[in-house]
C-alpha cells in the first residue's frame, strides 16, 4: 500500500467515524425528541383547543404554532403554550373557567388559520366540538339541593338544546322540584360559557375532552325496545298480554296508570276541578 | 494569530467606524425592525403584521410563510390553505434570489444571542474547540423531516426549535424559553465557536440549500489588495467558504463565494480595511474579468 494511499484509507477511517458520531449523536436527539412530544402531547383536561380543531394527533401536526387565531380573536381568550406548560410549545388553547369561547358567527379564529389545523370546512360555530360540559360535581351544584341557580341554563348561547332543565320530586323538602341541568352532547359545543358562570367557587359544570367525558356503548349492545320499533314486533317471543282477574269494567294498565275503573268518572260527585265545587255554593249550606 | 484586542482597528482607521460596522447596523436595524412590526400590534393596538416568523400577514393582505415549518406540518399529513401556499411561494422565491441563509444573518432573533457570544469569546479569548462537524446541521434538518413521520406528536421539532421559540417568545409570551436561548448563548460561548448557528440548527440547514443557487453573492473581486490580515476569517460565521474566493486565484477559482453556507451578513466586507469583499451577483466573475481586461489595457501592474 502506498502512502497517498494509506493516507486517504486514514482519512476514510476518519470520515466514516466522524459520521458514526454525528448520527448517533442525533439519532440520540431523535430519541429524545420523540419520547419528549409524546409526553408534550398530552394536554391538562381544563385546557380546550379552538373552534374547529382537529382531533390532538393530527392538531399536532397540523398547527404551525404562528398564533394568527390568538391574534384574530376578538374576545382575546386563545394562549400559545409557552416552554414549560403541559401543552404543546406555541399551540393555541383557552380556559373555560377564566375566558371561555364567545362563539362568535364568523369564526375568526378558524379563518385566521393557514393550515386546516382549525378546520375551515367549519361554517358554523353551533356545529363546532371544542369540548362537551359535564356537571361533574352534583354534591356541590345546588340545583341539587332544590335551590334555584340555573345560571348555566340561561348563559348558555343553545339554551335549551345543549343544557336543559329535567325536573324530579324534592324529596327533602317533600313539596318542591329540583330544577337539574342536563348536558345534550347532540348541541354542546364545549364552549365554556356555562363553566365561566356557574356561582360556585370552583366550578360544578367543566368542560372535558370529548374522549374524557363521553362513555361509549359496546359495539354489539343492543337496546331491545329500539330493535323492536325498528322491526315494528317483537324479536323473541311474540308479547304475552297481561290478563288479570278483574270485576266487570275494572281495567289495569301495566305502564303506567294503574287500575282503571271504566265509567268511574261518571259515578263521582265532584268535578275533576276544585273550583267547580267550590262555586257549586255547596260551602254556603 | 489575529490579535483580538486590536481587531478592527485598520478598518476603523481606513474607513471609519461607521462604514466598519455598516453592515452589522443595518442588520441590527433589520433583525430589531422585523421585531417591531410584529410588537406594534400588541404593544400600540397598531397591527402591522400578525402572528410570527412561522406564518404571518401584513397590513391584513400580505401571507408570508415558513417552508421549513410548513414543509414539516405537510409531511405529518396536512393540505395547508392557499394563504399559506402564496405565503410560501413568496418567501421561497425571496430567499433562493438573496441567499437563503440571509434568514439566519438578517432576520433570525437567536443571530443577535450567538452573534453576542462570538464577540464575547473574542474579548475574552476563550478558544475552545469542539468535535462537532459542520455538517451535524444536515442530520438535524433530517431528523426533523422524518420525525413527523413517524412519531404521533406532529411537528415534534416546533416543541423545541430555539428560533421560533424566541420570535414568539417576545411576541407573544416568553415562559421558559428563554433558558433555551441561555442554553445556546453558553453553549456558543463556551464549548463551541458558532456552535449552534453554524452546526446544528436545522432552520439554517434548509434555508443553506433553498438559497443554494441564489443569486446576491458576497465576493473577494480585490482579492489581489489582501494583505493577510485574516480578520475577515476571525469575525466570518462560516470562515470556510472564505478561503476559495479568497485565495484561490491561483487555482482559477471565482472571486465569488458560491457556498451556500455564507449567510450573506457583510462583516468581512466590514472588517476588510483594503476593501476586497463587497456585494454582488453570483456571476460577477465575469465583470472581475473585464476589470483586469481594462487594467491590462490601462497597463496598470498588479
Amino acid at each position: 500500500m502506498s502512502e497517498s494511499e494509506k493516507k486517504s484509507e486514514l482519512n476514510r477511517r476518519q470520515f466514516l467515524g466522524n459520521m458514526l458520531k454525528t448520527a448517533c449523536g442525533v439519532g440520540l436527539v431523535g430519541l429524545g425528541l420523540g419520547a419528549y412530544s409524546n409526553r408534550a402531547s398530552s394536554m391538562p383536561a381544563n385546557y380546550v383547543r379552538p373552534p374547529g380543531a382537529l382531533p390532538e394527533e393530527d392538531f399536532l401536526g397540523a398547527c404551525i404554532r404562528c398564533g394568527l387565531c390568538v391574534r384574530d380573536c376578538p374576545y382575546d381568550i386563545l394562549f400559545l403554550g409557552e416552554v414549560g406548560d403541559e401543552v404543546a410549545t406555541g399551540t393555541p388553547y383557552f380556559i373555560a373557567r377564566t375566558g371561555p369561547c364567545e362563539m362568535c358567527e364568523d369564526i375568526p379564529c378558524v379563518v385566521a388559520c393557514p393550515t386546516n389545523a382549525l378546520d375551515h370546512d367549519l361554517k358554523d360555530i353551533e356545529e363546532s366540538r371544542m369540548g362537551l360540559a359535564v356537571v361533574i360535581d352534583q354534591e356541590s351544584c345546588i340545583a341539587f339541593h332544590g335551590l334555584r341557580c340555573e345560571v348555566c341554563f340561561n348563559v348558555c348561547p343553545i339554551r335549551g338544546r345543549a343544557i336543559s332543565l329535567d325536573m324530579q320530586h324534592n324529596t327533602r323538602s317533600g313539596k318542591h322540584a329540583l330544577f337539574i341541568p342536563v348536558v345534550h352532547s347532540d348541541a354542546c359545543t364545549g364552549c365554556g360559557l356555562c363553566e365561566r358562570a356557574c356561582i360556585l367557587e370552583e366550578a360544578a359544570i367543566k368542560i372535558f375532552p370529548m374522549h374524557l367525558a363521553k362513555g361509549e356503548l359496546g359495539k354489539h349492545y343492543r337496546l331491545g325496545w329500539k330493535e323492536k320499533d325498528k322491526a315494528g314486533e317483537s324479536l323473541v317471543t311474540p308479547d304475552t298480554e297481561h290478563r288479570y282477574n278483574l270485576p266487570e269494567g275494572v281495567r289495569y294498565d301495566l305502564q303506567g296508570e294503574g287500575l282503571i275503573i271504566e265509567g268511574e268518572a261518571e259515578e263521582t260527585p265532584f268535578s275533576s276541578n276544585p273550583l267547580d265545587t267550590l262555586n257549586s255554593g255547596f260551602m254556603d249550606k | 494569530m489575529v490579535d483580538m484586542t486590536t481587531l478592527g482597528d485598520d478598518a476603523i482607521a481606513a474607513k471609519g467606524w461607521f462604514k466598519s460596522h455598516k453592515f452589522l447596523i443595518l442588520r441590527r436595524l433589520s433583525q430589531l425592525g422585523i421585531l417591531a412590526l410584529f410588537l406594534t400590534g400588541p404593544w400600540f393596538g397598531l397591527w402591522i403584521v400578525k402572528g410570527n416568523l412561522a406564518s404571518s400577514l401584513t397590513l391584513d393582505f400580505l401571507p408570508l410563510t415558513d417552508p421549513y415549518v410548513l414543509l414539516q406540518a405537510m409531511l405529518s399529513g396536512v393540505v395547508p390553505e392557499t394563504a399559506a401556499i402564496i405565503g410560501v411561494v413568496i418567501v421561497l422565491l425571496f430567499y433562493m434570489l438573496v441567499g437563503g441563509r440571509v434568514y439566519c444573518s438578517w432576520v433570525c432573533p437567536v443571530n443577535m444571542v450567538t452573534d453576542l457570544a462570538a464577540w464575547l469569546r473574542r474579548k475574552l479569548g476563550i478558544r475552545t474547540t469542539s468535535q462537532i462537524s459542520r455538517t451535524t446541521r444536515y442530520w438535524m434538518l433530517t431528523l426533523t423531516l422524518i420525525l413527523p413521520l413517524v412519531v404521533t406528536g406532529g411537528i415534534v421539532w416546533e416543541l423545541v426549535n430555539p428560533v421560533s421559540m424566541m420570535f414568539r417568545g417576545i411576541v407573544f409570551s416568553m415562559g421558559a424559553a428563554w433558558i433555551m436561548i441561555a442554553g445556546i448563548f453558553l453553549f456558543d460561548l463556551l464549548v463551541a465557536k458558532d456552535g449552534w448557528c453554524g452546526h446544528i440548527c436545522p432552520v439554517g440547514a434548509f434555508y443553506n440549500l433553498v438559497g443554494s443557487k441564489s443569486l446576491l453573492k458576497v465576493n473577494a473581486l480585490q482579492r489581489q489588495a489582501c494583505n493577510d490580515c485574516m480578520e475577515c476569517y476571525v469575525v466570518c460565521p462560516e470562515p470556510q467558504v472564505i478561503k476559495p474566493a479568497l485565495k484561490g486565484e491561483k487555482k482559477g477559482l471565482s472571486p465569488v463565494i458560491l457556498s451556500s453556507d455564507c449567510t450573506n451578513c457583510g462583516r468581512c466586507i466590514d472588517i476588510c480595511a483594503k476593501d476586497v469583499f463587497s456585494y454582488g451577483g453570483r456571476h460577477a466573475i465575469k465583470i472581475d474579468e473585464y476589470k483586469r481586461e481594462d487594467e491590462i489595457n490601462r497597463g496598470v501592474r498588479v
